[in-house]
């Protein structure tokens, strides 16, 4: 049985989200893969701009729902930005595996709608939105994702 | 000149013949609108593969539809970016594969060129001018000092505005694309739900992101509340702030960088909304919205702006002409 730890935290405001992303940024390491969920507007892209901004990226980081994937190369290990939200009840994989199972750090939002092309191990963040700023955040890393997970929540 | 272009930067796989940047031969659009609607939601059926399935039957089709032989082409262009890659290198490797076997110059084009030069096939454009780029992907200000300078004044943080409708019309059950029926319904509605001020750091910049989640927490919450949402005048209210957002910052592109003409590009461009306050609110400039085949993704626009790029900036690119999911303009 691999190894599953999962657990739920409050953000209180915009500055925790960063600060999260901060603490991913910082353990992250290449080939990870992140996977994000939350309705819209819960802050899947809020907080991969966070993520990319502590990664060392300058450039502005959008939504990627439209074009599905944007990549960042100008740091190291480089950074895919997947959106599946286009993706629902749709097999085409528009070749993304190559970048799922890639060198850099890949974060997924909508996850759950490309499962089936992900690895069994992911870390995996959901937003549940409960104020302006502030969010549940649910927490969840199997297999080699495990420590991880419990390293970004405290 | 001749060109024949190739674009397939996302869901759209098109290929047209133009001559002199100006006349349009052949434009081939294959688009999965219809389909969308069959099947009831988003149905993109546009994976690479798709794109592979159909690309040489569009090419050959605008051959035809134009009446030239591939002797009579001069240049091929192809779409470089920004957009999906796998869809893009499809299209580049079709471009690259015809060029090379045919012995003709290539030439990679940036999606925004093309799509602000979709005036130029019904006017001449007039410099300086600032351009409003807004569609599903992209909401950008350009300013133009002549043909092929471009210079990015501003652009979105966070979503793009069609980005933003499609997923309004989402949570209002609406149906995909979002963008015709938010705009159908607004017209019948009055904007009484309060938006919020946008606000963004810089002048030219904006951002989709916080209108779009006010508006669907609102929903959530009309609801929640055993309230029904007047469907027509969230419509009426979110296009409202979404527009007046627009008009704001290009205005004050126009005023700051003495531009004499406006122009719009993209398929936000169909809005009637940002038309009718478009030509509010530049009486005293010249401006250009294009035809609706010409505001969403096609090969035509990227035929007229491979033309000027090859007149006024470089004539062509190496066979090692890649693909990017971001690329500046």
């Amino acid at each position: 049985m691999t190894l599953l730890y999962k657990t739920t935290i409050e953000l209180h405001s915009l500055s925790d989200t960063a600060h999260l992303a901060d603490r991913l940024a910082e353990r992250i390491s290449p080939g990870s893969v992140v996977g994000l969920e939350g309705d819209l507007g819960a802050g899947k892209t809020t907080f991969t701009q966070y993520l990319a901004q502590a990664m060392g990226i300058t450039a502005p980081v959008t939504s990627p729902t439209f074009t599905i994937m944007r990549i960042y190369d100008e740091v190291n290990p480089p950074l895919y930005h997947i959106d599946a939200y286009r993706l629902e009840s749709v097999d085409a994989d528009y070749e993304l595996e190559e970048y799922i199972h890639g060198e850099g750090v890949c974060v997924i939002e909508w996850y759950t709608n490309i499962e089936v092309f992900l690895p069994e191990e992911l870390l995996m963040i959901t937003f549940v939105w409960t104020g302006e700023e502030s969010r549940l955040c649910t927490i969840e890393g199997s297999g080699r994702y495990e420590a991880l997970a419990r390293e970004i929540a405290t | 000149m001749i060109v024949l272009a190739i674009e397939s930067s996302c869901d759209e796989t098109s290929a047209s013949v133009a001559k002199d940047g100006r006349e349009i031969l052949s434009n081939v659009v294959f688009s999965q609108i219809d389909l969308h609607e069959t099947f009831g939601g988003v149905v993109p059926e546009v994976a690479s593969r798709e794109h592979v399935k159909r690309i040489t039957v569009i090419i050959e089709k605008a051959l035809e539809e134009a009446d030239v032989s591939v002797e009579d082409i001069d240049l091929v262009a192809v779409t470089q970016g920004p957009g999906l890659i796998g869809a893009l290198l499809v299209g580049i490797n079709a471009a690259k594969a015809f060029a090379f076997a045919h012995g003709i110059p290539i030439v990679g084009v940036h999606h925004i060129a093309g799509h602000i030069y979709a005036n130029q096939i019904q006017h001449e454009l007039r410099f300086p001018l600032i351009a409003l780029v807004v569609s599903g992907g992209h909401t950008e200000l350009i300013r133009m000092q002549g043909h092929y300078q471009f210079e990015v004044l501003g652009h979105t943080h966070d979503d793009a505005i069609g980005e933003a409708y499609d997923k309004i019309a989402r949570v209002l059950g609406l149906g995909y694309p979002g963008g015709p029926v938010i705009d159908k319904l607004a017209k019948e509605g009055q904007p009484s739900y309060d938006m919020p001020n946008i606000r963004t750091e810089d002048p030219y910049g904006f951002s989709y992101s916080g209108l779009k989640s006010h508006v669907i927490n609102l929903i959530h919450r009309e609801r929640q509340r055993g309230r029904s949402v007047q469907t027509v005048d969230m419509a009426a209210s979110f296009q409202k702030a979404a527009i007046e957002h627009l008009i704001e910052k290009s205005r004050r592109a126009v005023d700051n960088t003495d531009a004499g003409m406006f122009l719009v590009a993209g398929g936000v461009a169909a809005n009637s909304l940002l038309r009718e306050r478009v030509a509010q609110t530049f009486t005293d400039i010249s401006y250009a919205i294009p035809d609706f085949e010409y505001c969403t993704d096609n090969a035509a626009m990227m035929a007229v702006a491979a033309y000027y790029q090859y007149t006024h900036a470089r004539q062509s690119d190496s066979m090692s002409l890649n693909g990017y999911s971001r690329l500046e303009l």
